[in-house]
C-alpha cells in the first residue's frame, strides 16, 4: 500500500519539480512549487511525521509561496515570463552533474535503519528533544533573533528616507 | 477509538483489506460534503433572513415555509448560468481556483469533534492542522484574482494575501493560549480539557480568535476583498455558474468550518447536559454564526490600512501579552483554584482592551491609526 503511494508521490514531486523549472509562466511555476510543497507533506505523513507534516504546509504552502507570489507580482514584465537566459547549455550541464553526483551519493551510502516502530505522537517527542535538557533551546532563540533582525534590516533597507 | 475506525474494523470482517481500508474514507468524505452542503444552505437563508431582521424588513419568505426553499432556487439559478472564462485570462488556473479554495475547507472538518467518537481523524496534531490547511485557500484566492486578468480581481488577491498573512498571527498566538491550558493539541482532547469552557478563562483570547478568525474567512466588516462598492465583488468577478457556485459554498464553508472551530477550541464542543453532543455543537455553532451575522449587520467595512493596523499594532501585541499571561497562570499557578485565575483573567482582558482602544481612537473626521 505505502509503495504504491510512495511511487505517486515520487511522480508527482519530480514531475512539479521540474515543471518549477521548465514553465515559462512564471506564476503556474510558482504554483508547481506550491504543489511541490504538498506532496513532500504527504511523504513526511506517510513517514509518521505527522507534525512536520503540518508545519511544512503551515510554512511552506501558507507562507513562503505566498511571499514567492507576491514577489512575483512585484517583479517588471511579469506578463512576459521568465526570458530565455545564454547560460542555459552550462547551466543544464552543471545541474546534471550535481543530480548525478547527489543519486551516486544517496545510492553509495550505507544509510542506518532502526528497527524500532516510529514514535507516536511525535509533537512532545520534538519539543523534549528540542527544548529539554541537553536541547537546542539558544540555538532556537538565536535563530529567533536572526529572524528578527533580518525583517529590521528588510524594513531598514527600503524604509523612504 | 473514533466510529469511523469502528466502521473499518467491522468492514475489515466481511470485504478485503484493501476496501475496508478505502470505504470508510469515501464514506467519511462523503458525510462531510453532505452535511457542508446541507448546512450552507440552511445557513444562508439564516443569514438572509437575520440579515432582514436586523435591517428591519423581511429577507426571503415567500418560497416554502418562512423561505426555507429560497437558498435552493438561488443555487439552481447559479448552476443553470452559463459558465464564462476571461478570453486573455489563464484558463486552467481559472478552472483550479475554486477548487483550490473549497477543498480546504473541507479537509478543515477532518479534524472537528462533532462527539466524543464522532470524528473523522482524531489527528494529535489536529489544531495546527487546522490552521495549516486554512492557509492553503489564500492561495486559491490568488489564482482566481491572477486568472481572471481583471485589475480588480488582482487588487482583491493582493489584499486576500495581506491580510490573511496578518491575521494568521494573532490567531496561532491566541491557539497557543488554548493548547497551553489543554495541555494537548488534538482537538479532542482539548473539547475534554474544558470542564469550564475556555472561554471563562481566556476573554481576551477568545476575542482575539474570534475577530482574527472573522477576518481570516474574510466576512464583513473585514471583506476587503470582495468589497462591491469599491472592487466590485473582487476576486470572483470574473467568475460564473457552477464556479461561482463553488466560491460561494466555500465562503459559507469557510464560516461554518470556522464557526465549529471556534465552539470547539472555547465554548467546550460537544460538551453540555441533556442534549445529545452533536445539537449541543449545533446550538454552539448557530450562536456563533448569528454573532457574525450580527458584526456584519452592524460594523461599517474597515479601510485597508485601518485593516492592516488592527492586525498588526491592535492583534498581534494583545495577542502575545495574553499568551504570556496564560503562560505564567500554567506555570506558576497549576493547583489554584479555577475561578480565581477566571477572575484575573477578566481584569487582564478588560484593563488590555480599554488601554489598546486608546489607541484606535475616532475623532474629527480623522482616524488615528
Amino acid at each position: 500500500m505505502f509503495d504504491i503511494v510512495f511511487w505517486i508521490l515520487a511522480l508527482v514531486t519530480v514531475g512539479a519539480a521540474l515543471a518549477v523549472v521548465i514553465l515559462r509562466d512564471v506564476f503556474r511555476a510558482a504554483l508547481s512549487l506550491v504543489l511541490l510543497f504538498l506532496a513532500i507533506a504527504v511523504i513526511y505523513i506517510t513517514l509518521y511525521a505527522d507534525f512536520l507534516a503540518v508545519v511544512q504546509v503551515l510554512i511552506y504552502v501558507g507562507a513562503i509561496s505566498i511571499l514567492i507570489i507576491v514577489s512575483i507580482m512585484l517583479t517588471r514584465e511579469v506578463w512576459h515570463g521568465s526570458p530565455t537566459g545564454k547560460l542555459r547549455i552550462p547551466a543544464i550541464v552543471v545541474s546534471l552533474l550535481l543530480l548525478g553526483t547527489m543519486v551516486f551519493t544517496v545510492i553509495n551510502t550505507n544509510w542506518e535503519t532502526s528497527g524500532e516502530p516510529p514514535l507516536q505522537p511525535t509533537t512532545a517527542a520534538i519539543g523534549t528533544s528540542l527544548f529539554g535538557e541537553g536541547g537546542f533551546i539558544l540555538p532556537v532563540e538565536i535563530t529567533a533573533v536572526l529572524l528578527l533582525a533580518a525583517v529590521l534590516g528588510a524594513i531598514v533597507l527600503i524604509r523612504e528616507k | 477509538m473514533t466510529l469511523l475506525e469502528q466502521f473499518q474494523l467491522w468492514l475489515g470482517g466481511i470485504w478485503p483489506d484493501w476496501a475496508a481500508y478505502i470505504v470508510p474514507g469515501i464514506v467519511g468524505i462523503l458525510v462531510v460534503l453532505g452535511f457542508v452542503v446541507i448546512s450552507v444552505i440552511v445557513f444562508i437563508w439564516y443569514e438572509r433572513r437575520l440579515l432582514g431582521r436586523f435591517q428591519i424588513r423581511l429577507g426571503p419568505n415567500r418560497l416554502g415555509p418562512e423561505g426555507i426553499f429560497q437558498p435552493l432556487a438561488t443555487a439552481l439559478k447559479i448552476l443553470l448560468k452559463e459558465d464564462i472564462v476571461p478570453a486573455m485570462g489563464d484558463k486552467i488556473i481559472h478552472w483550479l481556483a475554486p477548487v483550490i479554495v473549497f477543498v480546504p475547507v473541507l479537509m478543515v472538518f477532518a479534524v472537528v469533534p462533532f462527539g466524543e467518537k464522532a470524528i473523522l481523524a482524531d489527528l494529535n496534531v489536529g489544531i495546527v492542522y487546522v490552521v495549516a490547511i486554512s492557509s492553503v485557500s489564500a492561495v486559491g484566492i490568488y489564482m482566481a484574482g491572477w486568472a481572471s486578468n481583471n485589475k480588480y480581481a488582482l487588487i482583491a488577491a493582493l489584499r486576500t494575501v495581506a491580510q490573511m498573512v496578518s491575521y494568521e498571527l494573532p490567531v496561532v498566538l491566541a491557539i497557543l493560549g488554548v493548547v497551553l491550558m489543554a495541555g494537548s493539541m488534538s482537538m479532542t482532547q482539548i473539547v475534554t480539557a474544558q470542564t469550564l469552557p475556555f472561554i471563562i478563562f481566556q476573554p481576551l483570547g477568545f476575542v482575539i480568535f474570534f475577530l482574527g478568525t472573522v477576518a481570516e474567512m474574510n466576512r464583513s466588516p473585514f471583506d476587503l476583498l470582495e468589497a462591491d462598492s469599491e472592487i466590485v465583488a473582487g476576486y470572483h468577478i470574473e467568475y460564473s455558474g457552477m464556479k461561482f457556485a463553488m466560491f460561494y459554498l466555500g465562503e459559507y464553508g469557510h464560516a461554518l468550518a470556522y464557526a465549529c472551530i471556534i465552539s470547539t477550541l472555547f465554548l467546550g464542543g460537544w460538551q453540555g447536559p441533556f442534549l445529545p453532543p452533536i445539537i449541543w455543537l449545533m446550538i454552539k455553532v448557530v450562536a456563533v454564526f448569528s454573532v457574525i451575522v450580527w458584526m456584519r449587520a452592524t460594523l461599517p467595512r474597515l479601510r485597508v490600512d485601518q485593516l492592516m493596523a488592527f492586525a498588526w499594532k491592535g492583534l498581534l501585541p494583545m495577542a502575545i501579552i495574553n499568551l504570556f499571561i496564560i503562560a505564567a497562570e500554567v506555570l506558576l499557578l497549576p493547583e489554584i483554584t479555577p475561578w480565581i485565575i477566571v477572575a484575573m483573567n477578566f481584569v487582564f482582558a478588560g484593563v488590555l482592551i480599554v488601554l489598546w482602544s486608546k489607541l484606535f481612537t475616532l475623532g474629527g473626521g480623522r482616524v488615528e491609526v
